[in-house]
């Protein structure tokens, strides 16, 4: 009996404790040019720089930021704004897919957090106050909790492998949004609400401010202890780090928890943008904005090391993407088409081994004996 | 032990479910006399399908209309399932909107195999083979695009806020793909035709939604110089636009003109305050018209292919004064 209580995940043989690997330190040391290209982080701001470029010179003014109403007001501006919610779902996310999952029910989970907040919102007797706004964001991040705790009861303890586990509320979640809106779009009128979105501090968006802050938090809290070490150890070889005396399956369930959070309040921000709440279309398709931006970022989807960093400039990337459509005119038609190319390109020149293929083609031996004598 | 059981339960169950439904379907089917229909609805999208959805639920509930209503989440393959099982339980007459133009033929071949008509409403299939339909209950979008159009040209001189001589119009389309985007701009670019001062500078999808409308709006504000007017596929698309043009610290209605189409309350109510400059309606109210025309349909008399709804416009003065009494 007490068998089935153990989270079977992919089984693998038993290995020492994978926790301090010794791949993540570079063999020799490198000198600076050398470093900077073997940094991860390279390519995607290669990529994001490169997207920028091809904004600028179709629209010379892309990148003007002017002061309007005491805030700063233009592209970039929009473009930091508009990437809080995919920022805060890809950042749950990379603490997911670090140890080996994936959480597909992130957008049914915002949409949930959009309705029940915007319905508490309209329900409540005082529909303006900033006390009604506080209060339904937090039964919606409760809310939250309660559905993260679902996704990581299935996946540690039941040991249903993580695309079907969340699939489950992928599907199913949509609808309870759905049911608590009445399938409506309910409008709110509330100030407080709206600025989580619309509003600025110091004249910067707010709700980007909110996803770096979360950001920073998560940085402390996985860097500066053992939490972020243990995430990858279970990542890298669930057995072998529970055999090692970590507590698995309390790590994953944490990360489920963090990651539904995350996509409720990503979910709450999309709500405030337009002071409403379509339990249709909020947040449709943020799972795999959210997985795309995760994986240019340079975390790999089985597990083990992440890229806190590397997620944030994927998530940027990915919104800069939507903004450079309208920007330099692509036509309704082919905006998916355009879409795909520039992520088949991103990730193609991040594989090395495609890398490695183009250079092969060129002047041929250089390349491969480059790595043995690094001289530069 | 347990889990061969509940398996086994759970089968059992599932079959008794599925052989119910097929004898109360065979039952019911024109036996005693009730029209079955099977509606396939796109989704729940903005306020005018819930609208459209209230109107024939309550039109098939009076008519005494058996109806089965499933609801397609914005993607044609669910509405292609839904129209799939309708088939299996052998409903009287299908209805549905179609997401899409395109992609119909073989679904609709099935039906027509299966001897039950179809019903389109609100939204066409393009296809070459109209018998796969009995006929078509809907708004006329080309029509809808073209009163926005004219409303811009007899009101050019105002519309031209900035007063450099040229009306530069951006447009915020309906769902790639889909009926009314393609027929509104249609309708629209060829109402504008008559005047060479109005041009369309850009134009790019907002899928129906706010949160669309106003993404793209907020890049129209950055990178096309000289917006005069917005016009808007929907009234949600142009709710998201407002809110754009506020946060650039516009006013909406004044400094940019917007023209949408629905007229959905919050639309509505944006018009009375004076954030939306033309409404042309969109009437989501057709339950008793195809109720109507299913009953003729299944008695075998001759429908005409193509059923319009009644529809008007409104400014700023009209919505006013029909606001109260607005249902949806």
């Amino acid at each position: 009996m007490t068998d089935t209580l153990h989270p079977r995940n992919p089984p693998t043989p038993p290995s020492p404790p994978a926790a301090g690997r010794p791949d993540a330190v570079p063999p020799s040391r490198p000198g600076v040019a050398s470093r900077v290209l073997a940094n991860p982080l390279l390519w995607p701001v290669l990529a994001l720089v490169a997207l920028l470029v091809v904004n600028v010179s179709a629209t010379p003014s892309f990148l003007d930021v002017r002061i309007q109403d005491g805030h700063l007001y233009g592209n970039v501006v929009d473009i930091a704004r508009n990437s809080a919610p995919v920022l805060l779902v890809a950042l749950g996310m990379t603490l997911v897919i670090a140890t080996r999952g994936i959480d597909l029910s992130v957008g049914a989970i915002a949409a949930i957090a959009g309705a029940v907040a915007c319905t508490r919102i309209v329900g409540a007797g005082d529909e303006g106050a900033a006390t009604t706004a506080i209060m339904a964001c937090t039964i919606a991040l409760a809310m939250c909790v309660l559905l993260g705790l679902w996704n990581g009861f299935l996946v540690s303890v039941i040991g249903i492998q993580p695309i079907i586990a969340t699939l489950v509320l992928m599907v199913a979640g949509r609808g309870l949004a759905m049911l608590v809106t009445d399938g409506q779009i309910t409008t709110v009128h509330n100030d407080a609400f709206s600025d989580l979105a619309s509003g600025y501090v110091l004249g910067l968006p707010l709700a980007f401010l909110v996803a770096l802050a979360m950001v920073a938090v998560t940085a402390v809290l996985t860097r500066r202890t053992a939490l972020g070490m243990l995430i990858e150890a279970v990542g890298i070889n669930p057995e072998a780090s529970r055999l090692a005396g970590v507590r698995s399956r309390t790590i994953i369930w944490t990360v489920y928890v963090f990651g539904a959070v995350c996509a409720g309040l990503a979910g709450l921000i999309i709500a405030a943008n337009t002071n409403s709440v379509n339990a249709n279309s909020l947040g449709l398709w943020i799972e795999l904005d959210a997985i795309l931006a995760v994986v240019i970022g340079g975390t790999a989807l089985t597990g083990g090391r992440f890229s806190l960093l590397g997620t944030v400039v994927g998530a940027l990337f990915i919104t800069t993407l939507a903004r450079t459509i309208p920007n330099i005119g692509i036509p309704s038609e082919a905006n998916y088409l355009f879409k795909a190319v520039v992520v088949v390109a991103v990730c193609l020149i991040q594989s090395p081994r495609a890398r490695s293929v183009l250079r092969v083609r060129r002047p041929a031996p250089a390349a491969l004996t480059a790595p043995k004598g690094s001289h530069a | 032990m347990l889990k061969k059981t509940v398996t086994a339960a759970s089968a059992v169950l599932i079959c008794a479910t599925a052989l119910s439904a097929c004898g109360s379907d065979d039952s019911s089917a024109s036996d005693d006399g009730t029209i079955v229909m099977g509606f396939a609805q796109v989704g729940a999208e903005s306020g005018w399908r819930t609208a459209n959805t209230d109107s024939i639920k309550a039109s098939a509930k009076s008519a005494g209309v058996e109806l089965k209503f499933s609801d397609a989440q914005q993607k044609q393959e669910n509405q292609i399932k839904a129209i799939r099982s309708y088939i299996q339980q052998k409903v009287d007459v299908i209805a549905f909107s179609p997401v899409v133009e395109t992609g119909w033929d073989t679904v609709l071949q099935e039906a027509k195999r299966a001897k039950i008509p179809v019903i389109l409403t609100d939204r066409a299939v393009d296809t070459e083979d109209t018998s796969l339909y009995e006929t078509f209950l809907g708004s006329d979008f080309v029509l809808e695009g073209e009163k926005a159009g004219e409303w811009l040209v007899d009101n050019a001189a105002d519309a031209d806020v900035d007063g450099d001589g040229d009306i530069n119009v951006v447009q915020l389309e309906g769902t790639t793909g889909a009926a009314p985007a393609i027929d509104r701009a249609e309708g629209f670019a060829k109402a504008i035709g008559s005047d060479s001062k109005i041009k369309v500078s850009a134009s790019q999808t907002g899928d129906f939604t706010r949160d669309g409308g106003k993404q793209v709006m907020e890049s129209f504000l950055n990178s096309e110089k000289g917006i005069d007017v917005v016009f808007a596929h929907n009234d949600d698309m142009g709710l998201g636009a407002i809110e754009a043009i506020e946060a650039a610290g516009l006013v909406p209605g004044k400094d940019i003109k917007i023209i949408t189409v629905d007229a959905v309350k919050d639309g509505m109510t944006a018009l009375s305050e004076g954030k939306i400059n033309f409404i042309v309606e969109c009437n989501p109210l057709l339950g008793d018209q195809l109720m109507d025309l299913a009953e003729k349909v299944i008695a075998g008399e001759e429908v005409p292919e193509r059923v319009v709804t009644e529809e008007g416009t409104f400014t700023q003065e009209q919505a006013t004064a029909v606001l109260a009494d607005r249902k949806y």
